[in-house]
């Protein structure tokens, strides 16, 4: 009989360890499996952006294992890049460019082909509401719309896994709409998404699991569901409750314990 | 103690604690704990510049009061006053564009003409202090030897400062006026780089063209220009009186700036937060379309990394200011270079090491934006290229652009002398890689427009890369008459980047 192999989660973390003046990750475990949308929510301070920015390879752990797409992306980070973007909340874009050029630039560094590029970006920017804008520089651009090339950019190389620390953050209800949609599809689609945001309405209305991060751990993941039966005989976590009044009382327990 | 909320001395306390706030994060690059240390540094320049000064000026402290004295003095004044201008226009411009407090003034019930007044009164100020420093050693000495009457420098200095301010205010809200918001901040940026250069150039070019040397006293002490000169009881002479130390000159001098910075306040005052509204709106007002034929044509990551440097660095108004001043610069000694065709090859031994120094200087500047400004770290970073690709395609399209620039100059050279164009061409590579060097091993991320501070913040990297570019210079100019003397600086110059390597970050993170 034939065995089939199985398929690599799109993200597997084990015992992340990250120290600034104290620990900002401290063990952590994290899977996240190809195809889903994980939102990964906390407290200010609990470690999300340092644990994002270790998978990116942006910052390098003290100790642990980071596999993305099942490849080790602290031994080959080059070809764990590859099918990895990155969004951060503050868009990182060029004053100087013009958002088709910004693509043309990003679609060198992951090495698209210059008319499989090309067609990409029309799309993504006529799908963002961008194209009138196409080849305007980005100097006068709104953050809404910056934050919208940001995207752009990391969709155009069409990564396997996109990564986005509170990608909503300062966009106005149209832009943040128009962010939700284009992850939506993307998961839709097969490709994975991992994302922290304090909006816990977002991650309670667009994510397949939700893992909460405090003090650098994972103290609790799963669907809404599963989370509010975490909360257990809590007051507040009481069925039908909010992930709101769920994450108010997972956190409280490791900062009483604490 | 605290003035009373809204008038005109408690926004002077205001600004002047921002001023001053400002000016110590800027000598200190942020660490206040290096205070002490730069303090110690000033104090050790000050007294340094005076033993200079005492070898420059000490000799004419006596001078009586003729015309080549007034000459002499008045230049000196007219130079030190462009540079003065030219730091008041960029502070004005700055006052302009980039003051974050700018949006509470504007919100805020208080009658802002107060805040704006003070504001062009506290550039003038800025403007006398940053110019006094070096002005000081020189005012001293003469007063040590010459006698008291050296005082009135001091006068003129700040008489200086204030007519600087309101001239630089005059100027900028002219180009407002004439440009509009967008174009005055570029334009008023390129003046402000040129101007402090042009007149020390001009006169360059005069001596060149009028005597056959780059010497500006062979200009100042010519009888042609002493005839030309007024005569001693002239109106143009009364600065010159002032710093003589002469009361009634002094007087007016001091009388006639302040009455020029008092009309510029009243003036331009309560229009500021208009032009400062009209700037703020630039962003929106304003749509630069670009349009090029991207996608054209497949491009590897590393032509992806240099195509986008060459792009920001051509579209980067700020670099464009002192790219132009570099090549202003380059303006006598191609001068020399011209005129020297088709006579002997003297004047290219002056060229040559000019043309390495400015390659040194333009290469540590433009390193610094590719290396050091990058306005989307995060993106470079996680693109699946090798580290060290990334900073070799930055560090090409650095060292492209300084070729595009020089190969032109060498090329002439090469049709004088292909000697010394080989030598100019050595030079010019050995000094932009080591320039390049500096910035790689200081490099700390910052964004692009964030180049106007470079300078500080690594001071050893600001001086590293100065001695460097002179070092190789100097090899360079001893090099076209022997190169084994050229050994000399060379290893100076080696000296200088192997030390600077070794308290680099880049090698203490290395060990």
């Amino acid at each position: 009989m034939q065995q089939i192999a199985p398929t690599p989660a799109a993200l597997e973390i084990h015992g992340l360890i990250k120290r600034f003046d104290r620990p900002a990750v401290d063990g952590l475990e994290l899977t996240v499996r190809a195809g889903e949308f994980y939102a990964l929510v906390g407290p200010n301070g609990a470690g999300k952006t340092t644990t994002l920015r270790m998978i990116a390879g942006l910052l390098r752990p003290d100790a642990g294992s980071i596999h993305v797409g099942g490849i080790d992306a602290l031994s080959d980070p080059v070809a764990a890049k590859q099918i990895v973007a990155w969004v951060s909340d503050e868009p990182m874009i060029y004053d100087k460019l013009t958002p088709r050029e910004y693509l043309e630039f990003v679609s060198g560094l992951w090495g698209v082909a210059s008319a499989l590029a090309a067609s990409r970006a029309d799309a993504l920017l006529d799908w963002l509401d961008l194209a009138p804008h196409a080849d305007e520089r980005c100097e006068s651009f709104s953050k809404g719309m910056r934050q919208k090339i940001a995207l752009a950019g990391a969709l155009v190389h069409e990564p396997r896994v996109i990564i986005l620390d509170e990608p909503l953050t300062g966009l106005d209800a149209g832009s943040a709409r128009q962010v939700k949609n284009v992850l939506r599809e993307r998961a839709r689609s097969g490709g994975t998404i991992i994302m922290t945001t304090h909006i816990l309405e977002v991650a309670e209305r667009m994510a397949d699991r939700i893992g909460i991060i405090a003090h650098g751990k994972l103290i609790a993941e799963g669907t809404l569901e599963e989370l509010r039966r975490q909360a257990g005989t809590d007051a507040h976590a009481r069925e039908g409750g909010s992930l709101e009044e769920t994450f108010l009382a997972l956190v409280a327990e490791p900062a009483q314990a604490a | 103690m605290s003035a009373t909320a809204g008038t005109a001395v408690w926004f002077a306390q205001h600004e002047s604690r921002l001023v001053w706030r400002d000016w110590i994060s800027m000598i200190t690059a942020g660490r206040r704990e290096r205070l002490r240390v730069v303090a110690i540094g000033v104090v050790a320049f000050i007294l340094f510049m005076h033993f200079v000064a005492y070898w420059v000026v000490g000799p004419h402290a006596g001078a009586a009061i003729d015309k080549q004295t007034l000459l002499t003095i008045t230049t000196s004044a007219l130079l030190s006053w462009m540079l003065m201008i030219s730091q008041a226009m960029e502070s004005i411009t700055r006052a302009f564009y980039a003051r974050s407090d700018l949006d509470l003034i504007l919100a805020s019930p208080v009658n802002s003409n107060k805040l704006f007044g003070v504001r062009i009164a506290t550039i003038a100020l800025g403007t006398t202090l940053m110019a006094l420093p070096l002005a000081a050693p020189f005012i001293d000495v003469l007063i040590a030897r010459g006698g008291w009457r050296w005082l009135g420098a001091y006068g003129l200095i700040v008489a200086m400062g204030a007519a600087a301010a309101a001239l630089a205010v005059g100027l900028t809200v002219a180009l407002f006026r004439v440009l509009g918001a967008r174009r005055t901040r570029f334009v008023a940026q390129v003046i402000a780089a040129i101007i402090g250069a042009a007149f020390v150039i001009g006169l360059q070019v005069v001596a060149i063209l009028s005597y056959g040397t780059i010497s500006r006293a062979a200009l100042l002490q010519s009888k042609t220009l002493l005839a030309l000169a007024p005569g001693l009881d002239s109106a143009l002479w009364w600065p010159a009186r002032a710093a003589l130390g002469q009361i009634l000159p002094l007087a007016a001098v001091l009388a006639a700036s302040f009455a020029l910075l008092a009309a510029a306040v009243v003036l331009v005052a309560p229009r500021f937060g208009n032009y400062a509204i009209a700037a703020a709106g630039i962003g929106n007002a304003s749509i630069v379309r670009s349009r090029r034929n991207a996608f054209r044509k497949r491009l590897s990551p590393r032509g992806a990394l240099r195509r986008k440097e060459w792009i920001l660095l051509r579209r980067d108004p700020w670099l464009m200011s002192q790219t132009l001043m570099q090549m202003l610069y380059l303006v006598p000694p191609a001068l020399m270079l011209w005129r020297g065709f088709d006579q002997d090859n003297s004047a290219l031994q002056l060229v040559v090491p000019v043309l390495v120094m400015a390659a040194g200087q333009l290469a540590g500047g433009l390193a610094w934006l590719a290396i050091s400004g990058e306005d989307a770290p995060d993106l470079v970073a996680t693109a699946p290229v090798p580290r060290h690709f990334i900073l070799r395609a930055k560090i090409e399209a650095v060292l492209g652009a300084v070729i595009l620039i020089f190969a032109p100059l060498v090329a002439a050279i090469a049709v004088a002398s292909p000697w010394h164009a080989l030598i100019a061409t050595a030079g010019i590579a050995i000094a932009a890689a080591a320039s390049t060097a500096v910035q790689f091993w200081f490099r700390s991320q910052a964004k692009r427009s964030q180049f106007r501070r470079r300078q500080v913040s690594s001071r050893l990297a600001t001086f590293t890369e100065a001695f460097s570019s002179i070092g190789w210079a100097a090899t360079a100019a001893v090099a076209t008459a022997s190169i084994w003397l050229a050994m000399a600086p060379a290893v100076l110059a080696l000296l200088v980047l192997g030390g600077a390597y070794l308290l680099s970050p880049r090698a203490r993170n290395a060990w």
